[in-house]
Formats: structure tokens, C-alpha cells, sequence
């Protein structure tokens, strides 16, 4: 008997192992069936239409439009009259053998696109006619339609999914449409909508047997949702219109919401571009350029030294800690002498030589010299360069600057605000406030983008506190409710340090660098900027023409848009950006240009910097 | 002494009848599931694969009432003729055989194709059994177990050369009849050691299970010398040698017969199968769709004919090899799991009627049954199932195919004949 026990033994043990390994598929693995896993099933999408995108006063800006396709699968193709069908799609017979031959070399069996979109008067023709060529049939798709060419660096386009994430993710398919850049990736969520499901049963030869389990996994498409932009479109047209000619950025913020009113690049392009037919050629047109670079978000993207406009972070910095107040004077003599040696000397255009001179005058004329002693203080209080830096970055960190802002568009630059330890492991810590004096007038090491530098005057305009800028306002007419962007930011800069500053930005506009672009009946605060720019031109160093630059805000009491504008080359503040601040102002707070003004549009609408840019080139 | 009765049901156990029927009408009816098509839904029509089943069905009845028509000395008697008729018959597929598939294991008489192979081991089974049952015979005798391993290699190298490994994979399951007899289990431990190490030695590489058989030895070797003292190293050193030698030629000669003996889709197999390749779609397709198949069953199935990955023809051989596949989605993790019971019982079954024979031919055979059907079983279910690599047999009583369905018949109703007179003096 013992010797039998073998057998038995096997039996029981194998017995037991495969009823395990039968619940390990079919209750384990079974629980997390789905169809779509399955050989038998083949899975259908029915595509629900991507949201519509508005502008904050209900302006459509994207749109859906229906394109219609010839498709064609090879091996479906039966002996046609070339000649007839031809003349149907207004092609010659070079061009059909041509298209023919591209269709099969991508596959015989799978359809691809033959003629893509027809035109609508065509369709209804052509999908009849076309019923007596086998092979060929008509495929409607959804593409995106702008009525109005603006902001196409906003919204960004759509395109094919590209094959890595459609292999890595659940959701996308290959060849379905996805959100590349702007509103349209940032929100790719809400717009896409949820596309619905139908799985039907299939066969060894792929031939559909019917549905699925009578549809039970079956699921309908849910529409995208539609957006609402903060962009005021009206604004946001006429500034691209003012930037004509010219490269830079405007970033125009509401500073009681962070709302983002404008968002322009210069050079831009108009969004149709992308769409349909023409985009691929388009697309080249537009992504290989490297040198006006239309595609690329200078409000967003592009660091620059914001130059004067930063020297009012130096005042109410100096002010907060307390090295300076608004009656500290200092003497100006044509510069300030921060060494010994006869080149340690930073110049200044004041023209108020051996005076004492005053916060609000020292804004109003963009003293250097002010400011360079102001930074000194604040960096060598406690006679601790680093310490005071540390401080001072602390400030200015406090503003948004030297990080991302945490705006919701997928483009950003964080910018440089140094501290302490950046110039300690720089010059082995023997360094003073005199070291990087440019740090005074926003130059040396600083860099920030045009929507920091927006958000700063934002934050200005608030006396002392920001709301992360956005350009998401409603959700199907629902208002946003992210804390991040609905709870406000405090700045580390008291209110009251605020009230002199603004004051001294009035200035500017009334008696400064920015009289001549005064706007009667609204007082605008302002401060203009100037700022030294070189590039390397065949391995030498080379000025060019300073970088135009402007922060303002208006009106100076309960402010309802905040503003910075880069103009690139553009010479003195006060020249370019300055007046186009004051018409930005002007048509957004009272809807059109006074008669008054008039000239000053001209002049900026004529103004072209292309000859500036031509030595670039 | 009791006389036989005249009544050919007489002593039939009833139980093994029971569980035949049950396997076989459920493996027709999944039978009918998997080749069933939405145009054809005559039950009855010949010319499909669930048509042709029910006529194999129905012709085991005069089969089963012919062997229980003759008394169980015609078995032991007639034994050796039949396996000489057996092995006459694998020849005769040289000459007059027909290929499918690229193995020649058919006799075709017409519209009928017959697999000898099929019949060959229930024959095998007896002739064991009438060498084994001699009074004189000592298997611990070198001479007598040699004897025994012609009786099943001959067969077994016959079906090889077909080639159909997979039928002759079979005969290794007489190792259990004998261990039964008091072959010593050093054989079948041997065996299984070689498989481990044939495991080993594809999943690690022949040169690390090389060093580790080494380092092994030594270590076995120097705990020998430990206990055995100077003694140990003077008398045994050629034998110490001997040992090296044997374990590396086997690691060598493992590697050099899978890569240049084996064929690419031999190995490809084994790496599938042991997980050092993922492939859905060429080699791997079979399991992976029979895996996909059976997991799609859960707890209760699709239900009869709703299976939709059977109804789509994605598993190949569903109805033959695969036919597992098939109850599994369909009747679900209940439904599979039930028909393991059944196999479960039967083997248990048998072998406890075996034990319980007075005769020692009767015995023995019995334990042949069991060891054939249990090897069948595992190999195809562990194959469907994933556990297994791809080996084309048979389900018994289950799958699609006259000479299977015949040859189990056979070889379990002389297990029912001889067991319902065991009580009687033959």
C-alpha cells in the first residue's frame, strides 16, 4: 500500500496546484477584465466635440469646424475610370497615381487619407459620387476654427498624439487629436471632453459579429467643456496691432484678480495657420524660424534685465528695512562712484548734478545714483553682504520674482534673482554691496520675465499683495474656484511703504521719463526702463540699441489694469513703450483712442524696428 | 470459487462508467461550443468537428460492449500479441503512413484517419503488466529492469521518430508503475533532477550552473572526507574525478543539445514558457490566448455558447488541445474547477480499485491507467492553463479526435472488465 501513496500524492498535489492557478486567472486576473484586452472585441470611439474657448466678455475665440476627408483603403480599390474620377476631385492623373501609391505604401488593408479637406460645397456632391468608387469613401472630422486672429500664443493648437504617450497612455489612441501647447494643453482635461466607447465582437478574421455583450460595457461621448478666458480680447488685438514691427512682449494683468487681460509675443501668428491643409506647411514656416521666432511666448519665455522698473523694488525694499525713508537724500554727480579706481563709476542721466535728491524725484528722473546707494545700505546692513542679500532676495522672492509664478499656462521661465550664496561661492565671499551695484538699476545678474515683471506692478498697485496671474476664468460658465489663484499673496513689504511709491510712479507720467505719454483724465503710474543689452556679432562684443521697457498701472486709485512691455531694441523707455502703454491704458479703461491721441498711435502703428533687428540677423 | 456470470455488466464499477460518461458528454458539449459556427446550427451535421465527435461517441458503445464480452484471461493471455501487433503497427507508419503536420502518425483508411499511437499505450500498459505479474520476476534484478524499459522505450522511440514528442513524452509515466513494483524511486528522483537542472541550466546559463555544480560537489566532497577520513581520498579519487567529469558533461552537453540539437521553436517554448521572453503574438500566442481565454471565464463563465473569444476562433486546436480553454470561459472558475474533480476522482478511483486486486495483473495494469491519464492530464491541462510548455496532447475523454476518444476507451474499459472479475479465479 505505501508505495501507492506516490501516486495519490500527485494527483492531490497537482489537483490542487492547477484548481490555484485557475482562480489566479480567472478570479484574480478575471476581476480586472476589460474588454478592451480582449482579441474578441474590437473597440469603436465615438469622438464627443472639443470645448469651445471664449474670452472674458463672451467673444468666441475657438471654434470646432467639420472637415471632410477622402479616404481610400488599397486593397478595397476596384478598376475605376481614372479620367472621371479625376475630374471629380479636380486633380490630374499624375497627382492620383502619386496619392495612390503614398496610401499603399502605408497599408493596403488600413485606410488612409486621400485628399484631405474638401471643401464644404464639394462634400455634398462629391459623398453621392463617390458611392461607385470602391475603395473610397468620405471621413468627416473635427478640426478647430478662430474666428478672430489673436492670441495664438495663448491658446496654443492641437495635433496628433504623439506616439510615446499614446503607447503610455490609457486614454489616447494613436492618431486622436490632443492639446500642444497654450489653453489647449494646459486644459486638454476640460476641452477634450470623454470619448465614448463600443465594443463589438469580432471574429479570427476581424470581421464584426455584432455587439458586445449586448453594449453592456458600452459608454456615450461627454462633450468638452467650454473655457472662459481672462483675456479681454478687444485689448489683447489692439496690442498685437500696436506691436506690429516690433519684437517683445505686454503682459496686462487685472491687479484685483490676477486676471490675465493681455498676453501678446511679438512676432506672432494667426492660429489658422495650424489648422487643416496648410499646417504642415505652416508649421515649418513657423517652428524653424529661429531668429523672429514667432512660436515662442516672449511674455512668457523671454528673461530680460528689467532695468529702471526695478528700482522701485530697491525703494520699498530700502524702505522696509528700514536703511532709507522718503525724506533720505543723496547727492548725484553725473553717476555714482562705487571704487576707487577711475572705472568703478556707474553713470546717470538725472541731470540733477550735486542736489539732494528724494525718493519721488529720484523715481520720477531714474536716479542711479539714488538707487545705488539705497542697495548699498540694504546689502551691507549689519555688515553682512550675504545676510543683506539674503534679505534683499527674500523681498524680492516675495514678489514672484526668481521662480515660476505658478500661472496656468504651460510655458514658463523662472528668471534670476541672486542671493547670498551666489556670490559667495562667485568671489570666494570677499564681496560687497559695491560688487554687482547694477543689481541698484535691475541690470547685472537680474533677470525677469514680461509676466513677473506685470505681477510686480500688479502686486504694486495692490499695495502690497498679488493674486497668481491666470487665464482661466470660468469652466462652463462656472467660476474658478482654485485657492491658488482666488486667495491673495502677501507681499513681505508693509502697506504703507506702498503710498510714496505710488505716488513717484504718478510722478513719472506727470513730470518724468513718461510725460509725454499722459493720457487726460486718467492718472497712470508708471516707471520706464531703459535697458543695456550686447550681443556677440562675429566673436566681438557689441551694444546694441537698449531694450524698451515700461511698468504701469492705471488708474492710480482702485487700478483695473496693470502692465509690462518689452519692446527688444526699442531704445528709451519713454520713446516706445511708454506711449504704448498709455494707449493700451486709454482704449482699455475708455474703449476707444481720443482724438488727442491719435497721433501717438499713428506714430507707434508706423514704427517698424525691422532695421534694428536686420543687424541681428 | 465463484463461477463468472454470463452477464457482461456484471461486477462493473459503476463509478469509473459514470465519470466516463460525464467527461465525455461535457467534452462535447464544449466540443460543440468551440466548432460551432453561427451559420451551421445542426446539431447533427457530419461533416463539422462536433457532428464527427458524436459518431466517435457513439461507436465506443459496441467497443465498450466487445471488451466487456470477453473474459479478463483473453487480456493477459493475448498481451504479448498485442504488443507485437502494437509495434507492427508503429512501424508500418514508415511505409504506409500518412503525414499531418509534419509527423507521420496517421493510418488513413479513407475518410478515416486512425493514430496507432493512441492504442499503442493501452497495449504498452498490458504488456507491463503480464511482464511484471510473472511470479519469477524481480525487479531488482538489473537484467528484469532492462527487460522493462525495452518493453516501454520501444514503443516510446518509435513515436519519436514520427516525430511526436509529445505522444511518446507519455511512456515516461510507466516509471510509476514500476516504482509501484519496487522499482527504487532513485529513477524517477534522478529524472527529476535532470529536469531542474535542464531548468536551471536554460534560465542561468550553462557556465554559472557549471561553477555552482562544482562548488556543490566540493563542498559534498569535502564533508565525505570530513566523515571518511584519509581512507576516503586514497580509494575513491578516480571516482571523486568520475563525478566532476559527469556533472560538467552533463551542463555541456545540455547546452549543446538546446542550442544546436533543439529547433528555434523548441526554445523558443521553454523561454516563453519559463518567462525569459514575452511574446503575445507569434510562439506565445497559443498560451497567451488560451490564458486570456480562460481568465475572461470568472467566477461562473459566459455561460453555454456565449463564450465570445470561442465564438471568434481565437485560440488555436480549441476543440483538440485547447478544449480546456473553452470550460474555462464558459463555465468559469465552477465549471473548470469541477471537471479537475472529476479527473481527480477517477484517478483516485482507479488506482483505489488497483489496490484491491487479488491479481497482480490486474493491479498493475490498473496503475497503468492511472499513471497514462494522469500524465495526459497534466501535460494538456498545465499546457492550457500556462504552466506548462506547448505539448500537443490530448485531453483524455475530452478532447476532439476518434483515436484518442477510442484509445482511452480502451484502455479504461479493460480496467473495468478486469476489475469487475476480480473476484473470480481466472
Amino acid at each position: 500500500m505505501k508505495r501507492s501513496f506516490l501516486l495519490y500524492f500527485l494527483i492531490t498535489f497537482i489537483g490542487v496546484l492547477f484548481i490555484g492557478r485557475l482562480f489566479q486567472l480567472q478570479i484574480i486576473r478575471g476581476a480586472n477584465y476589460d474588454p478592451i484586452h480582449n482579441s474578441a472585441v474590437k473597440t469603436v470611439y465615438d469622438y464627443p466635440e472639443r470645448g469651445y474657448i471664449y474670452d472674458r466678455n463672451g467673444t468666441l475665440l475657438v471654434a470646432n469646424q467639420l472637415s471632410y476627408d477622402v479616404m481610400v483603403q488599397p486593397n478595397k480599390v476596384l478598376p475605376l475610370d481614372t479620367l472621371e474620377f479625376c475630374k471629380l476631385l479636380k486633380i490630374d492623373k499624375k497627382q492620383f497615381l502619386k496619392k495612390i501609391k503614398r496610401a499603399e505604401k502605408y497599408a493596403t488593408y488600413k485606410p488612409s487619407v486621400f485628399l484631405k479637406q474638401l471643401a464644404k460645397e464639394d462634400f455634398a456632391f462629391l459623398q453621392e459620387k463617390l458611392q461607385k468608387f470602391k475603395g473610397f469613401f468620405i471621413q468627416k472630422r473635427i478640426i478647430r476654427e478662430y474666428p478672430i486672429n489673436a492670441a495664438a500664443n495663448v491658446l496654443g493648437y492641437i495635433g496628433e498624439v504623439n506616439e510615446n504617450l499614446a503607447k503610455n497612455n490609457e486614454y489616447y489612441q494613436q492618431g486622436e487629436l490632443i492639446g500642444k501647447d497654450g489653453v489647449e494643453r494646459q486644459y486638454e482635461e476640460y476641452l477634450r471632453g470623454k470619448k465614448g466607447k463600443k465594443f463589438l465582437n469580432l471574429n479570427r478574421f476581424n470581421t464584426v459579429t455584432g455587439a458586445y455583450l449586448k453594449g453592456k460595457f458600452d459608454t456615450l461621448p461627454k462633450n468638452g467643456k467650454d473655457l472662459t478666458l481672462t483675456l479681454d480680447v478687444k485689448l489683447q488685438v489692439y496690442a498685437q496691432k500696436l506691436m506690429t514691427g516690433k519684437r517683445g512682449g505686454i503682459v496686462a494683468i487685472e491687479p484685483s484678480t490676477g486676471e490675465i487681460l493681455a498676453l501678446v509675443t511679438a512676432p506672432s501668428y494667426d492660429p489658422n495657420m495650424l489648422v487643416g491643409r496648410k499646417r504642415s506647411k505652416n508649421s515649418v514656416l513657423l517652428f524653424n524660424d529661429t531668429i523672429s521666432k514667432p512660436s515662442y511666448d516672449r511674455g512668457l519665455l523671454a528673461t530680460y534685465a528689467p532695468g529702471s522698473p526695478f528700482k522701485m523694488m530697491n525703494a520699498l525694499i530700502g524702505l522696509q528695512e528700514n536703511v532709507i525713508n522718503e525724506q533720505t537724500s543723496f547727492k548725484c554727480y553725473n553717476g555714482f562712484k562705487y571704487g576707487k579706481r577711475a572705472n568703478e563709476f556707474m553713470g546717470c542721466h538725472c541731470g540733477i548734478i550735486g542736489r539732494p535728491i528724494q525718493l519721488k524725484t529720484a523715481i520720477a528722473k531714474s536716479c542711479n545714483s539714488y538707487f545705488s546707494h539705497t542697495y548699498k545700505r540694504i546689502v551691507e546692513k549689519n555688515n553682512n553682504p550675504s545676510q543683506g542679500l539674503d534679505h534683499w532676495h527674500k523681498h524680492v522672492s516675495s514678489f514672484g520674482l526668481g521662480n515660476y509664478l505658478g500661472y496656468d499656462l504651460p510655458a514658463g521661465q523662472k528668471g534670476l534673482i541672486p542671493n547670498g550664496n551666489y556670490y559667495d561661492s562667485r568671489y570666494k565671499y570677499s564681496w560687497n554691496g559695491s560688487t554687482n551695484i547694477s543689481n541698484a538699476i535691475g541690470q547685472g545678474e537680474i533677470l525677469t520675465t514680461p509676466i513677473q515683471l506685470a505681477n510686480f506692478t500688479a502686486a504694486i498697485a495692490n499695495k502690497g499683495h498679488f493674486y497668481t496671474p491666470h487665464i482661466l476664468k470660468e469652466v462652463d460658465q462656472n467660476p474658478i474656484d482654485n485657492p491658488k489663484y482666488t486667495i491673495a499673496k502677501k507681499t513681505t513689504i508693509d502697506k504703507k511703504h506702498f503710498s510714496p511709491l505710488i505716488e513717484a510712479m504718478h510722478e513719472v507720467f506727470k513730470t518724468g521719463t513718461g510725460k509725454w505719454s499722459q493720457v487726460e483724465g486718467i492718472e497712470i503710474c508708471g516707471k520706464t526702463g531703459t535697458v543695456e543689452n550686447f550681443v556677440k556679432i562675429n566673436g566681438k562684443k557689441t551694444q546694441l540699441t537698449d531694450h524698451s521697457i515700461l511698468v504701469a498701472f492705471a488708474p492710480k486709485k482702485n487700478p483695473k489694469i496693470a502692465l509690462a512691455i518689452f519692446v527688444e531694441n526699442g531704445g528709451y523707455g519713454s520713446e516706445i513703450a511708454a506711449p504704448i502703454s498709455s494707449l493700451l491704458i486709454e482704449k482699455y479703461l475708455t474703449g476707444i483712442i481720443s482724438e488727442k491721441n491719435n497721433y501717438r498711435e499713428q506714430r507707434i502703428l508706423n514704427l517698424s524696428l525691422e532695421k534694428n533687428y536686420a543687424q541681428l540677423n | 470459487m465463484r463461477q463468472e456470470q454470463n452477464n457482461i455488466f456484471a461486477g462493473i464499477d459503476w463509478l469509473l462508467v459514470f465519470l466516463f460518461l460525464s467527461l465525455v458528454s461535457f467534452g462535447w458539449v464544449n466540443i460543440y461550443a468551440a466548432s460551432r459556427t453561427s451559420e451551421d446550427l445542426d446539431l447533427l451535421n457530419f461533416s463539422t468537428k462536433h457532428g464527427k465527435q458524436f459518431v466517435f461517441i457513439c461507436f465506443t458503445i459496441p467497443l465498450i460492449v466487445l471488451i466487456l464480452f470477453f473474459n479478463s484471461k483473453f487480456y493477459e493471455k493475448l498481451s504479448s500479441l498485442f504488443y507485437v501487433i502494437s509495434i507492427a503497427s508503429l512501424i508500418g507508419l514508415f511505409a504506409f503512413g500518412k503525414t499531418i503536420n509534419g509527423a507521420t502518425s496517421w493510418y488513413n483508411f479513407g475518410a478515416m484517419g486512425l493514430q496507432p499511437s493512441e492504442f499503442v499505450k493501452t497495449f504498452t500498459a498490458l504488456a507491463i503488466a503480464k511482464l511484471l505479474s510473472d511470479r519469477k520476476y524481480n525487479l531488482r534484478l538489473t537484467k528484469n529492469q532492462i527487460k522493462a524499459f525495452i518493453i516501454i522505450f520501444t514503443p516510446a522511440f518509435l513515436i519519436i521518430l514520427q516525430p511526436d514528442a509529445g505522444s511518446a513524452l507519455i511512456y515516461l509515466a510507466f516509471f510509476l508503475v514500476l516504482h509501484r513494483e519496487g522499482l527504487t524511486l532513485n529513477y524517477i528522483l534522478f529524472g527529476a533532477l535532470i529536469v531542474l537542472l535542464f531548468v536551471f541550466i536554460i534560465l542561468f546559463g550553462y557556465i554559472s550552473i557549471s561553477i555552482c555544480l562544482i562548488i556543490l560537489i566540493t563542498i559534498g566532497l569535502l564533508y565525505a572526507i570530513y566523515r571518511g577520513g584519509k581512507r576516503f581520498i586514497r580509494f575513491n579519487w578516480h571516482k571523486v574525478l568520475m563525478i566532476y567529469l559527469v556533472a560538467l558533461l552533463f551542463t555541456f552537453g545540455t547546452n549543446f543539445t538546446y542550442n544546436s540539437i533543439f529547433k528555434q521553436h523548441h526554445r523558443d517554448r521553454f523561454e516563453v514558457l519559463l518567462g525569459m521572453k514575452k511574446d503575445t503574438k507569434n510562439i506565445g500566442y497559443n498560451s497567451h490566448q488560451s490564458e486570456l481565454t480562460i481568465s475572461s471565464g470568472s467566477w461562473t463563465g459566459k455561460g453555454f455558447l456565449k463564450g465570445d473569444i470561442t465564438k471568434g476562433n481565437f485560440v488555436p486546436e480549441q476543440h483538440t488541445d485547447y478544449i480546456f480553454s473553452t470550460v474555462g470561459e464558459e463555465w468559469g472558475f465552477l465549471g473548470s474547477s469541477f471537471v479537475i474533480l472529476l479527473f481527480m476522482l477517477m484517478l483516485y478511483r482507479i488506482i483505489y480499485l488497483a489496490e484491491t486486486h487479488a491479481n497482480k495483473f490486474g493491479r498493475i495494469y490498473g496503475y497503468g491507467v492511472a499513471a497514462i491519464l494522469f500524465f495526459h492530464i497534466v501535460i494538456n491541462l498545465g499546457m492550457v492553463i500556462g504552466l506548462m510548455p506547448t505539448v500537443g496532447i490530448p485531453l483524455p475523454f475530452f478532447s476532439y479526435g476518434g483515436s484518442s476518444l477510442w484509445g482511452f476507451t480502451i484502455l479504461l474499459f479493460i480496467f473495468i472488465r478486469l476489475d469487475a472479475h476480480k473476484n473470480y479465479d481466472w
